[in-house]
């Protein structure tokens, strides 16, 4: 395809896209850890995956709950954005289940040079094809990426699904040279294991493109909303991360990530 | 110098710089002249010395008995409460750098009738005293007090209008309070100077007597004699402040004998204390620098004063404590902001303020607000985050609004109400409930609690469903009604406590011709907001009772709440506030101050709200109403940021006496603790975006 075919069904594709409505969940004008600085942050509808502590189970469903367009959540970000100079989070749910519109408003958003955030478990890219993500990361300033496991087995266990793609995602943004945010919750007896931990600090050195560490300690607040959805807490029994043991988790993923670099 | 020598005795022969504060009252030029802006960091600070630590766990040992017996340590019931009414009073006169109490011993709460003598002995019962009863007879049968004065003049509505709660926590049977005088002045200037400025003054009022000029006259003469009265109580504790302070330490303790006298005199919903933190700067540094004292010492200054003004305390009753919240006295202080020349108001004195909260441990009182600017030094930022981190203490305040209206020179009375200190004071008014004000005007003025008419008769809504512009049209009557009735309920409240319990300590140290303002108020502004948005774009279903008066509503179908940021609602509580605002100006104010308005319940739209019935925003009977300007609590689902922008929007020209918003958030949703690495790379590695796995070890290790 030569460039100026290609210009033209970018532009084709793109005019489609500002058509293109968003399923919202909700949006949260102070958002203080989604990324660098004060956010506006986005919660998309929908996930296909099911973590067992997944703390936004209102998320899951991939029904439709609130419509917006790109320039609805835009006019919105212009109200706030004296104080939520950071920019704006993508996350949800799982925001690459709607990519297209993430797309198109990540664009506009670089129009008007606002930083742009995208925190995905990665779970739904595919290394065979990736001329959308292609796209969406021309606009993206950062990827925060929620590894939930470094195990493979282990990820079915917690998620339902594999992470081979999610690795390879990981892999794909430092080849894209995106910056990342490396998120992991830490579970007491399912991700706090030493073994897990180092493993994961030693993918980490194989990334060029590392910016943060960013060790979420698990917690059970979610517990009142899976009452009101009438869905069964599936970690009833487990005690929240200490700060102690959050400390030793990060301590054991640099350890790993040293040993990778030496 | 020699070692043994008192310290306290020591002088600076540097003089200040000379300006127009040498030949007129000016503080302001003085400390323009005089002060050293510090932009550096807090690492100078010294922690407590050991008298301070005694001292303080003596004052700690007397409000842990306090509690113990059940609120109150002791209470005078005999002594009317004057300037020099009582002996000195010390906590422990050998470790005391600051000299002076209330009374004559630590927190026993002083006999203050003049405001009402019904609300004194109330407050005595409720703790189990008894105010003499030669002191009743002679506040009964011979003196008349403000609260007296009020009730011969209300008028019947005027009192249903209270009774029903439309009006609501007046000053009509407790001291106004809201005035903050000059302290500073007696430190610069010294008792005489300022005595002999009274007498010019009152010289200068001659002409026509008309009773402006007769009312203005008598309190010039009152305000000398409380200024002489300060100076006699200065020699009870052994110093002479008729002449100006020549140290940092008299400096501090003039400026507290003005204080003193001021809450010993009046016993006011808000007692503030100014804006002294940089004023005392100048003379702590000039003290400094000729090594008179040393840090700890200058920090020990100001740690005996915080102490003193965190015993400050007066005789109230529980209704009181219950529409407040607590006991609190509002001892404001003022700290930082910038000058109108763009120098920063922020001083090392600025930072030993805040430090008092490291060295005595956190406490409400005095209330520490810094006037925040987005210019204030960035050491000076951080240190006062810092504060607000670890003991949630501080209190802030947009200085780059407030400035533009009232210069540099301003401080805040209570929580909210700013004024030039010294130059302009203000009418404490309360607040109107304009809830209750739209239920009325949907039932005709009779109220829905009480199935009385309070209001006027006007006519009813009789409509199932509510009509927006039906609606609107009777609020905008009802609320010019309530207006109304309301700014001349005030009229008769101010004019009485002038008459009857003149602040004639702290009006002393104003100038003679001071700018009033008319502070009226209003609570429940987020009800009405949503209650019309529902009205509007939802469908709201009255609910009548037996009588025909409607008692609940029904609402089908969403609205936009205020709180999100949404113009829709938004605009309705701009046009709220103005309107009202512009009704309110209608009509003649008190001495022709000048009316303002605030937005901001603190505590007491938890009272108001129970007085409420139900409205039709879907707000039960009895649910508190949003203090403040707050949206209704749950309903702003967009976060913080959309929150704080609907209320942004609120007019501050129409609403000049303050806007408050009641804003918590749990410390993990403010960001990252120190698990959280990163960030920081942003520093490490300008590039920002093409970092390595090098640069990110190198930043884990700088952190360890």
């Amino acid at each position: 395809m030569n460039f100026q075919i290609k210009k033209f069904v970018d532009l084709f594709r793109f005019i489609k896209l500002m058509e293109i409505q968003g399923n919202i969940h909700s949006i949260e004008s102070c958002g203080t850890v989604d990324g660098p600085g004060i956010r506006f942050v986005i919660f998309m509808q929908g996930c296909p995956m099911r973590c067992l502590y997944c703390h936004n189970p209102d998320t899951w469903q991939v029904r439709e709950n609130q419509t917006m367009s790109v320039e609805d959540i835009l006019n919105q970000y212009d109200g706030v954005k004296e104080f939520a100079k950071g920019g704006i989070t993508v996350t949800g749910g799982e925001p690459l289940l709607q990519i297209d519109f993430i797309t198109a408003l990540f664009k506009s958003a670089k129009e008007k040079n606002i930083h742009t955030a995208l925190d995905t478990s990665g779970i739904l890219f595919n290394p065979k094809d990736t001329s959308k993500i292609d796209l969406l990361m021309e606009y993206t300033d950062l990827v925060l990426l929620d590894i939930k496991h470094i195990d493979d087995n282990e990820h079915k266990k917690l998620t339902g699904h594999s992470n081979k793609n999610i690795l390879a995602f990981a892999k794909y943004l430092s080849d894209m040279s995106i910056p990342i945010w490396l998120r992991h919750v830490v579970v007491p007896t399912i991700t706090y294991n030493k073994k897990y931990l180092t493993k994961l600090g030693q993918f980490m050195g194989e990334l060029k493109n590392i910016k943060a560490l960013d060790v979420l300690s698990y917690h059970d607040m979610a517990i009142p909303k899976y009452k009101e959805l009438g869905i069964k807490y599936p970690l009833e029994n487990i005690p929240p991360l200490t700060k102690e043991e959050a400390l030793t988790a990060r301590k054991y993923i640099l350890e790993g990530l040293k040993d990778s670099l030496n | 110098m020699i070692e043994t020598q008192d310290k306290s005795k020591v002088y600076s022969d540097t003089p200040f710089v000379e300006g127009k504060w040498s030949h007129e009252i000016n503080v302001r030029d003085f400390i323009q002249r005089n002060y050293t802006p510090y932009e550096g960091d807090s690492s100078f600070l010294a922690g407590p010395t050991d008298a301070t630590k005694k001292l303080w766990n003596k004052c700690l040992d007397l409000f842990e008995q306090e509690r113990a017996n059940g609120g109150v340590l002791d209470m005078d019931t005999k002594i009317v409460s004057t300037i020099t009414s009582h002996d000195a009073g010390y906590i422990d006169k050998d470790l005391e750098q600051i000299v002076g109490l209330q009374t004559d011993k630590p927190l026993k709460r002083s006999l203050q009738p003049f405001g009402g003598i019904r609300m004194a002995q109330t407050s005595c019962k409720s703790y189990g005293y008894e105010v003499a009863p030669e002191v009743t007879e002679i506040f009964t049968k011979y003196r008349k007090t403000h609260n007296q004065g009020v009730f011969d003049v209300y008028t019947p509505e005027m009192k249903r209008a209270r009774h029903a709660a439309i009006l609501t926590g007046l000053p009509d049977a407790y001291g106004r309070g809201r005035i903050i005088g000059d302290y500073r002045r007696i430190a610069l200037y010294g008792i005489d100077r300022l005595v002999y400025d009274k007498i010019e003054q009152h010289n200068s009022i001659e002409g026509d007597m008309t009773p402006e000029k007769i009312q203005l006259k008598e309190e010039l003469s009152e305000q000398i004699k409380a200024l002489w009265e300060m100076a006699e109580l200065g020699k009870s504790y052994g110093f002479d402040i008729t002449q100006p302070a020549r140290n940092a330490r008299e400096a501090v303790q003039w400026l507290y004998f003005g204080y003193l006298s001021a809450v010993k005199e009046q016993n006011g919903a808000a007692m503030s204390i100014g804006r002294t933190s940089t004023f005392l700067d100048i003379y702590i540094e000039r003290d400094l620098k000729a090594g008179i004292i040393s840090e700890s010492e200058a920090q020990e200054l100001i740690d005996h004063f915080i102490m003193k003004l965190r015993l400050v305390k007066f005789a109230r009753t529980p209704e009181y404590n219950a529409l407040f919240s607590g006991d609190p006295t509002w001892v404001t202080e003022s700290i930082g902001g910038m000058g109108i020349d763009g120098r920063t108001l922020v001083t090392k004195n600025s930072f030993r303020y805040l430090h008092t909260l490291e060295n005595l441990g956190t406490a409400p009182e005095p209330n520490l607000t810094v006037l925040w600017s987005t210019r204030l030094p960035d050491n000076f930022k951080h240190y006062a985050a810092h504060i607000s981190i670890t003991t949630s203490s501080i209190q802030y305040e947009n200085d780059d609004q407030m400035r533009v209206t009232h210069g540099d020179d301003y401080a805040i009375a209570c929580c909210v109400s700013s004024m030039r200190v010294g130059k302009e004071m203000q009418f404490f008014g309360a607040r109107a409930n304009l809830a209750k004000c739209l239920l009325y005007a949907i039932n005709g003025g009779v109220d829905e609690r009480l199935k009385e008419q309070v209001g006027p008769k006007y006519r009813p809504i009789t409509s199932e469903y509510l009509n927006y512009e039906e609606v609107m049209e009777r609020y905008e009557d009802m609320m010019e009604w309530l207006a109304g009735l309301y700014v001349n309920t005030l009229n008769v409240i101010h004019y009485m406590h002038d008459k009857y319990c003149y602040e004639r300590s702290q009006m002393a140290l104003h100038d003679r011709d001071v700018k009033r303002y008319f502070a009226t108020g209003i609570a429940g502004l987020s009800v009405v907001a949503d209650s019309l948005s529902a009205i509007k774009y939802a469908k709201v279903k009255t609910i009548r009772d037996e009588n025909g008066i409607v008692v609940d509503y029904d609402i089908e179908g969403d609205f936009p709440k205020y709180g999100n940021n949404d113009d829709r609602v938004d605009q309705i509580a701009v046009d709220l506030v103005h309107k009202f605002m512009n009704m309110i100006r209608k009509h003649y104010t008190y001495r022709n101050s000048i009316p303002t308005m605030s937005i901001l319940t603190i505590t007491s739209n938890v009272v108001y709200g129970k007085k409420t019935g139900s409205t039709p925003d879907g707000r039960k009977i009895g649910v508190p109403l949003a203090p403040g300007a707050n949206p209704m609590h749950g309903r702003d689902s967009k976060g913080a940021v959309a929150s704080l922008a609907s209320v942004a929007k609120l007019p501050f020209s129409d609403a000049q006496d303050g806007i408050s918003n009641t804003f918590s958030i749990i410390p993990n949703a403010l960001g990252k603790d120190e698990v959280f690495m990163g960030d920081l790379s942003v520093n490490f590695d300008p590039g920002c975006c093409s970092g390595n796995s090098d640069d990110f070890v190198f930043i884990s290790k700088s952190k360890e």
